[in-house]
């Protein structure tokens, strides 16, 4: 679903992606782990060219999205994305906020828009909030409802940016247990996160980035407790 | 020191009326005007062509750093050696929405800045052009954070329509030193005056306040 090769980024001087290639097959859960600095949200950000990689290839389901004239929107509809601080639309409802996309990317007719974006609630468990504003909802819901927004594009891949971090620890389970429903039905996901929870039970592979490059990776129990390099050793260490 | 005498005001309430209906015509003209030009400036302000920016930077410097009336001057009386005529309708618009405009600009400028950049980045993520994100999820956003700074410079604009006299605009101003001139009753015209002001002034500042209310309720 995506390969990359040889990805490289630089913001000025410093140099965040030093080389990373990896494959993520269609339906697999990649959960990126690593220190802060280290890249994970860069690399995740280069995947729907938010970032824009200075250096290497990005294949998004057989499309090298690197080359220049590439239809950004055109990519973008097929990689979904969820924040770390949700970034709803203050100023439309949670049903709005889903619709807008379908309306105005894809124009699709209100009615369909509508259906599909109360179907993308109901899906998250939200279908009661169709009226409500963002602020009004806990950070918990404004999380689902982003999650609803992004599916309501139908894309073929899901980012998340530490979808959990801004969270209260009370409202991680929902979003988490969102996430775990939508591998199961065989989203292919790449999850930046230290949800070591959501990592052994829904992740098909953990990957370990330092200093802009792939350390590590494999299955969770192999990465978790049977780390071979000395710095995933390390980092683990100071977050269990 | 003569008594002060109102019956002035009604013996040429009138006159004043018309004068009043000019300044309301030229000001909500240069209100719209003023707004869209600013709107349009801001935007080109914050894009990424080179040549936009330093354009529309060029003329938010001029315009602020210059006093309107000498702006009135230049198009009122410098432009017909140009070969220029505009009437003084056309001038007082013209001048006075091109005023208005460049203080626009950066409040709207300000707004667009002021709000989240993951906001784009969202809109963005989902496929939208930056265009269509500008339209449906900054720009919304922006306005309404921006309606009190706009409510300002609304006022500012009508009082600074007064200076429109001086290019022999007959609006509330230049009606009051008509009949000064045959009067000779200044403090009676003009306190009269500068009340019209104030009245129009406040009860605008008044129900712009309370429709930012209703809106900051339904968002």
């Amino acid at each position: 679903m995506i390969k990359v090769k040889d990805l490289y980024k630089s913001f000025g001087k410093l140099e965040v992606l030093r080389g990373i290639t990896t494959t993520i097959e269609k339906g697999e859960v990649v959960v990126i782990i690593g220190a802060s600095g280290s890249g994970k949200s860069t690399f995740l950000r280069c995947l729907n060219l938010l970032e824009i990689p200075q250096k290497g290839e990005i294949t998004v389901d057989g499309v090298n999205i690197c080359t220049p004239g590439v239809n950004l929107n055109l990519v973008r509809q097929n990689v979904g994305m969820v924040f770390q601080h949700f970034n709803l639309f203050p100023h439309k409802t949670a049903l709005e906020n889903i619709s807008l996309a379908p309306l105005k990317v894809k124009k699709a007719a209100p009615q369909e828009a509508r259906k599909l974006a109360l179907a993308q609630l109901e899906r998250v468990g939200l279908r009661e909030k169709e009226k409500a504003y963002p602020r009004h909802l806990s950070g918990g819901q404004q999380q689902r409802v982003a999650i609803a927004r992004a599916l309501a594009m139908q894309p073929k891949v899901m980012l998340f940016d530490e979808p959990t971090s801004a969270l209260d620890p009370e409202m991680i389970k929902e979003v988490l247990n969102v996430m775990k429903e939508l591998a199961e039905d065989g989203m292919t996901m790449v999850v930046v996160s230290h949800e070591m929870g959501f990592a052994r039970e829904a992740a098909d592979r953990v990957v370990f980035l330092d200093e802009g490059v792939i350390v590590e990776e494999g299955p969770p129990e192999q990465v978790f407790y049977q780390p071979s390099a000395p710095r995933t050793k390390e980092f683990l260490s100071q977050i269990l | 020191m003569k008594s002060l005498d109102y019956t002035v005001i009604i013996n040429n309430w009138p006159f004043l009326m018309l004068g009043l209906r000019e300044t309301l015509r030229i000001s909500s003209l240069a209100v719209t005007m003023g707004f869209c030009i600013g709107s349009t400036v801001a935007l080109a302000r914050l894009s990424r062509y080179h040549i936009l920016k330093l354009i529309s930077g060029a003329y938010i410097e001029f315009i602020r750093g210059t006093p309107l009336l000498v702006q009135l001057f230049i198009l009122y009386y410098g432009l017909p050696q140009l070969g220029i005529d505009l009437d003084r309708r056309a001038a007082a618009a013209i001048g006075l929405s091109i005023n208005s405009g460049a203080y626009v600009a950066e409040i709207v400028r300000a707004g667009i800045q002021s709000i989240d950049k993951g906001q784009m980045e969202a809109a963005r993520s989902l496929g939208m052009s930056g265009t269509m994100a500008m339209i449906h999820v900054i720009l919304p956003q922006a306005f309404r954070r921006v309606i009190p700074p706009l409510v300002n410079e609304l006022i500012m604009l009508i009082k600074d329509s007064s200076l429109l006299s001086v290019i022999a605009l007959t609006e509330l101003m230049r009606a009051g030193e008509h009949i000064r001139t045959r009067t000779y009753q200044d403090f009676e015209i003009f306190t009269f005056i500068a009340l019209v002001y104030f009245v129009i002034t406040y009860t605008l500042s008044k129900i712009l306040g309370y429709l930012e209310r209703r809106l900051q309720v339904s968002d």
